[in-house]
Order: structure tokens, then sequence, then C-alpha cells
């Protein structure tokens, strides 16, 4: 049941290289879970994490093949989010930085990922009930 | 809505960017009509040091061309009206003179910082 | 006087800073505003009783709620029991919940 709260986030960071993705994602899980409007303004590396050519692989150091490795992957995590926050009423809009998309050749994104500007990172500020900017180190 | 961007993180791709993102950013927004204002801390109080240099980089025979001028980038956010603040211990822990900042820099010290942070409704922490 | 909401996801060990952090935590605690530290991630490293972590003390002993995401501790292997009295433990839906609240939430 969604109770209309918006909440915007922008985030720095590339997959695979530190923790802040996974805590923006478990972030991201609880205002799914509460049906809140979400809004992604990825900034800089982290227009690579809807990359939708990401690819899981097996992992012979853990003795797993491709299956039973099970790899995560985070453009998968973002698409299971926006399906989670559409299930319980809000809504997950995620923009990437068009530059920072042009730049790293990552124009290839999932589903629900669309292009655009600092204007937009703004915009969602003045409109949201709350912004939290994630920068990298 | 005004925003406050408190900028630590510095020089991380400044050479590949030819500026910093956080710089860049409140320079698009506040052409996007934002309100903000920017306080330097750690080693970004660096940023405000006058005459800083990356040109000269070469790599086979790429040169590049348009290497970033950080210090003009924070004199710009000033010229469109955006308060700069410096906090004074970090430009002390590092030794940088007060004679090589360029002008219009406000420096705070860290006690004087939760006054600039009361003015602002957000604060984004770059 | 407002509400802040501090994240801190590195550890004063590692991250010269981090000490900074714990300081602007004081100085806005000391200025009136109720204000609230978070560990996550590599934050919740100096939380153990035995931890050589002066800013976390201080920060209690300014008036600094501050608050442990279970997940980190867990992760690290550092049962709840032994970390330092005055830290409480939380999910990381408090962090969410500040910024529903209106707080002033920074991730440092």
């Amino acid at each position: 049941m969604s109770d209309n709260k918006t909440l915007t986030f922008s985030i720095m960071d590339g997959p695979f290289e530190q923790a802040r993705t996974v805590t923006v994602m478990r972030l991201l899980n609880v205002a799914a879970r509460r049906g809140y409007n979400i809004n992604i303004f990825a900034y800089e590396g982290a227009v690579s994490l809807p990359f939708a050519r990401q690819s899981k692989h097996p992992n012979a150091v853990h003795g797993r093949d491709i299956e039973e490795e099970d790899h995560p992957l985070p453009k998968d995590w973002i698409a299971s989010l926006i399906k989670s926050t559409a299930a319980n009423g809000g809504q997950l809009d995620w923009i990437n930085c068009g530059l920072c998309v042009d730049e790293r050749g990552m124009q290839e994104s999932i589903e629900g990922v669309r292009r655009g500007t600092p204007g937009d990172l703004w915009k969602w500020a003045c409109e949201s009930d709350n912004t939290l900017i994630i920068g990298t180190r | 809505m005004r925003a406050l961007q408190i900028i630590e993180s510095a020089y991380r791709c400044t050479i590949e960017e030819q500026d910093d993102p956080a710089v860049w950013i409140t320079h698009a927004m506040k052409g996007a009509g934002a309100d903000l204002g920017v306080v330097l801390r750690a080693n970004a109080v660096n940023y405000a040091v006058k005459n800083q240099d990356a040109s000269g980089l070469v790599f086979g025979s790429l040169e590049q061309s348009q290497p970033p001028r950080i210090d003009q980038d924070i004199a710009a956010l000033m010229d469109k009206n955006i308060d700069v603040y410096v906090l004074e211990e970090d430009c002390t822990e590092r030794g940088i003179p007060s004679a090589d900042f360029i002008s219009g820099i406000q420096f705070i010290n860290r006690e004087q910082l939760p006054e600039v942070m009361e003015q602002y409704d957000q604060i984004w922490h770059w | 006087m407002a509400n802040y909401l501090l994240i801190e996801s590195r550890d004063p060990y590692a991250t010269h800073e981090v000490r900074h952090d714990f300081h602007l935590a004081c100085n806005l605690a000391k200025a009136g505003n109720k204000t609230t530290l978070f560990l996550v991630q590599n934050g919740v490293i100096p939380t153990r009783k035995n931890a050589i972590s002066s800013g976390l003390l201080h920060a209690l002993d300014n008036g600094v709620e501050i608050l442990c995401d279970e997940f980190s501790l867990r992760e690290r292997g550092i049962p709840v029991d032994t970390i330092m009295p005055g830290i409480n433990i939380a999910p990381i839906d408090t962090i969410i919940d500040h910024m529903v609240d209106g707080s002033k939430v920074l991730w440092l």
C-alpha cells in the first residue's frame, strides 16, 4: 500500500567495486516494500549498474558451475526492485546521467532506465519528500 | 528549496573528466535553477588554491588538450552568486597559507559549520 | 533546529576524515540539533567494547544518538552483546524512516 511518499537518491559507484552498491540496494528494497515512489539519479560510474550486458559466470575457486554459483548481477536487482515497487503501489524511476553513459559506452540499459541530466536531479529533489546523495570516494 | 553541497572527495577523476564531478553537477544544477551553496572540506579545500596546473599530460601520441582548471571552476561558482565556504582547520592541517586561495572564498571553522548547514533545507555530501 | 542523520560507512582507522565526521556530529548536537549517527558497512568496526574509539565515546558524551546497522555487524561477526554501551542496533529501515520524517540526511 503506497502512502505517496517520494524519495530521491543519487548514486555514483559502479558495480562490483565497493560496499555502497549493496547498501543502496538495501535502502531501495525498504522503500520498495513500503510502496514509496523512488527516484534514482545514477551519476558517473553508477550508470553501469543497470547495464544490460552484465552476465553470470561459473566460479572454479568456489567449485561451482554457472547455475550453482548464481552470481548476483546489479541489473537483475534493479529490475526486481522496479517490479516490487510497482507491486506495492509505488514507482521506481531510474535516470542515468546521459553524458556519463556516453563517455562509458553504457548505452545498453535494462528496461525502465532512461537518460537525463542534473536538471532532472534538481527537479526530483524539489518534488520529493527527501533526497540522499551517496557520493563515491 | 536550498541545498548545501559539501564536497570532500578531491582529485579523484579530474584528469579524465577535465573537471570535478561534484563541482560540475553544481554548475549544471545551478543552470537548471537550483539554489545552492558549497562547502569545501578535507582534501577538497585544495580546490580553492590558486594556480593549479594539470597541463602537459600525453598518453602515447594523445595530448590532453583541456586539462581541468578547478580553481577557475570554483571561482565561476562564486560568479554565479553561489556562496563557497572552506573549512579553516582543514586548510591549516594541510599547511595551505591563506594567501594561496582565490579571492571570494569564505573561511569557516568546524564550530561554524552547523550554522551554515542550518541555512539550507538539504545537505548533499559528495 | 533540525533533525540530522549522519550515515558513516567508513572507519576512523583507515580514513582520517571519519574523526572529523564524529566531530561534526558533536557540533551539530551542541548547536541544539537532534543528531543521530548511523554506522553501516565498515563504519561498525569501531563499535567493539575494547576498540580504541574515542570519537564515538565523545559523540555519545555530547548527546549524539549512535545506531549500528544490524546486518553490517553480523556480516563482520561482531555479536551485538560485544558492542560498547550506549550504541543501539537498528535496521537499515532507520535511514528511510529519517528521510520520510524530513531529517537532513547526509552520507558521509
